[in-house]
């Protein structure tokens, strides 16, 4: 049974405002067991999709921050080396084989985020964060790890997952990704949500903040964004912008310009943004938005 | 799997042919669709709830779609398909083809496709070879002596729109022999000091713990990164198409590239790069470079470029390669001063230049007078054999 609308609630109730796409899309992983892999620019809430899916499956969030040089040991598992050093100093006379065997068991071994993630008891959400920014071998071990989900560790045999994690990884864009890994991933491309997307987002996150407040944010970000801007506000920054206009008292954007033109810092993070964003233009997008 | 099967009896043998020529559709279209997807489709189909057409198109849309150009294309394939009206194999995919450079360009898709995998020699180079082969034994050396001579001609004087295929699928093939060469060099010459910790104390088990022999990790070597500024004016229009194919080959070997077009302005081109399919990419670049017509403005392209870009995409591990003519309509000052700030943020800067191919050709127009003096490698670029020259410096980098 594919309930995507029951997913959308649940989301919804944990405070992630979806579209059908992406309800479905998870509906879908949940069904398929597949990893699903959230393509975007930064800001539209892809990282956001992967807490909301832990706290609606009330477990635990694994997060895996990929970056350049991301190697096994970092991301996998790692020896204790200096728990280990010291083991072998205290049992220097004993047998050498027994001491190998000693050291190099369940003591000394540290988990790192994937071998955490198919070891646990309740099946954790797996979010591999911006996998885009790992290499090419990393990606290929990672592809294997998440189609046979068994971890073989050398000196100790193969680990087998326990459960199934729910896998999310997401993407922007910076490297092209292995056909095989897209394959393998159910594939969501998230934009920037529309104005009513926004306005229940922000109704959902501001606690105290008016409908109509909202409407009108939600509307003034959109014509914000298709300014020419350096860097376009994310999701994060509209929440910002909006919590800065709540706290200073604003019930309608058209009533206080000065107000909104003063907390673009919310929103405009490049100097070349707040210069071309200037007041004229401000009011011009708020007599838009009103 | 028995649960699959299951589903397989209740969908009817009908729903399952549909699927499968779904699936063929959207193959044909450059999605990467595998068995297992199709089977899981049909898992999906035979779920419950998903018995209306606005259930099934997200759920297989997240199912086959791997990137965004197949994200963006889904829709319209969708529909055609399923709502009954016949769709071509291969859809067009960049809007209104009419000028008969872009028809080259499209008509190089399915030369790409026809010639799957990498090194197997291309359709006309098969065909010809086959042809020959009965009547002249020496026909192996003929095809390669033509290929040879190809090699060696200015792209501006093949005007035949079959050889001038060719040249596209040679500079592809040259493109995909660098980066195999490229690569490997890249492994073999990493180098480094760092102690890897875990091997020295497996090591010093039998010393009592005492490390004695330090095993060392070698951190990856890290490449250069690669910026490729492609002139696309009206005088360089013989050579953009040949070098827009040669970059979409050799970027796909960096890790970190980006490429831009300018003609009268500045267009950047990486995305339409990242497309796999070469003819697809060329598509969505022969639009993109299809500017204005009328003068290169070399000077407030690089302008823009340092202005919006470089601080992005340079940083002081960087290549930049220009591919121009030099020809600028605008004042040579904006050329010296923007050439002058590239100097300042990145490791080299490549000028390309097909006229240097040109007998008794001299970097004299003013624009290229004013680029010169920032410049580390200027070379010639007017046909393949020249581009082919270009791998030892590349390799280097």
């Amino acid at each position: 049974m594919l309930d995507r609308q029951a997913i959308a609630d649940r989301l919804a109730g944990v405070g992630y405002v979806a579209d059908a796409g992406l309800a479905t899309a998870l509906a879908v992983m949940e069904l398929l067991k597949r990893p699903l892999l959230i393509e975007g620019e930064a800001g539209v809430g892809k990282t956001e999709v992967a807490k909301a899916l832990a706290a609606l499956h009330a477990t635990r969030l694994i997060r895996l921050q990929c970056h350049e040089g991301l190697d096994r040991a970092e991301a996998l598992y790692e020896w204790n080396y200096q728990r280990q050093l010291l083991a072998i100093k205290a049992r220097e006379h004993q047998d050498a084989d027994e001491t190998e065997e000693h050291v190099f068991s369940e003591r000394y071994l540290l988990e790192r985020p994937l071998l955490a993630a198919i070891r646990q008891v309740v099946p954790p959400v797996l979010l591999i964060d911006e996998i885009d920014r790992a290499d090419e071998e990393f990606e290929a071990f990672l592809l294997e790890l998440l189609s046979d989900f068994q971890v073989s560790i050398p000196e100790l045999g193969t680990v087998c997952a326990t459960t199934i994690p729910r896998v999310i990884l997401t993407s922007n864009g910076t490297r092209e990704l292995s056909d095989a890994l897209r394959r393998r991933c159910l594939y969501h491309a998230l934009d920037f949500p529309d104005v009513d997307r926004e306005a229940r987002i922000l109704l959902a996150r501001i606690p105290g903040i008016d409908a109509a407040l909202a409407q009108q944010i939600a509307r003034l970000v959109a014509r914000v964004r298709k300014q020419d801007l350096a860097k376009m506000p994310g999701v994060a920054e509209t929440l910002d912008w909006a919590a800065a206009l709540v706290g200073l008292g604003v019930s309608r954007v058209d009533d206080d310009r000065a107000a909104v033109h003063d907390t673009l810092c919310c929103v405009l993070k490049t100097r070349e943004d707040q210069a071309r964003i200037t007041r004229a233009v401000s009011d011009r997008l708020v007599g838009e938005a009103a | 799997m028995p649960a699959a099967l299951a589903g397989l009896d209740d969908l009817g043998p009908a729903v399952r042919d549909r699927l499968c020529g779904f699936v063929r559709t959207l193959r044909d279209n450059g999605f990467r669709v595998g068995l297992a997807e199709s089977q899981d489709a049909l898992r999906l189909l035979a779920t419950a709830g998903l018995d209306r057409p606005a259930h099934v198109r997200p759920a297989l849309r997240a199912l086959f779609c791997g990137r965004r150009s197949d994200w963006d294309l889904f829709d319209a394939l969708f529909d055609a398909f399923w709502s009954g009206t016949r769709v071509k194999r291969r859809m067009t995919i960049a809007g209104s083809l009419t000028r008969t450079g872009q028809q080259t360009l499209h008509s190089l898709a399915r030369l790409q496709q026809s010639s799957a995998p990498p090194g197997l020699p291309s359709e006309a180079e098969r065909t010809e070879g086959d042809q020959q082969t009965e009547a002249d034994p020496s026909s192996r050396r003929e095809g390669a002596s033509r290929h040879e001579s190809l090699a060696r001609t200015d792209f501006r004087q093949i005007a035949d729109p079959a050889a001038l295929e060719e040249a596209h699928a040679l500079a592809g093939r040259l493109a995909r022999a660098m980066q195999a060469r490229l690569t490997r060099r890249d492994r073999a010459s990493r180098r480094g000091s760092r102690i890897d910790l875990r091997r020295t104390i497996r090591a010093s088990l039998g010393t009592g713990g005492t490390p004695i022999n330090l095993i060392h990790r070698r951190p990856r070597h890290r490449p250069l990164r690669l910026v490729v500024l492609i002139d696309a004016s009206g005088s360089m229009g013989f050579y953009t198409a040949v070098f827009l194919r040669f970059v979409h080959g050799v970027l796909d070997q960096f890790r970190e590239a980006e490429a831009f077009l300018f003609h009268t302005r500045l267009v950047h081109m990486s995305d339409a790069l990242r497309e796999k399919d070469a003819g697809r990419a060329l598509d969505r670049l022969g639009l993109m470079a299809d500017g204005v017509g009328g003068g290169t403005r070399v000077g407030e392209s690089l302008a823009t470029f340092n202005r919006w870009h470089a601080a992005r995409v340079i940083h002081s591990r960087t290549c930049v390669m220009i591919m121009s003519d030099g020809y600028d309509t605008g004042d040579p000052e904006l050329i010296r001063s923007g050439m002058a700030a590239l100097r300042r943020r990145c490791r080299r800067i490549v000028w390309l230049n097909p006229l240097l191919g040109w007998d008794g050709y001299e970097p004299t127009s003013r624009g290229m007078a004013a680029a010169l003096p920032f410049i580390d490698l200027f070379a010639a670029a007017h046909n393949i054999e020249s581009l082919a020259a270009l791998e030892p410096y590349l390799a280097r980098l």
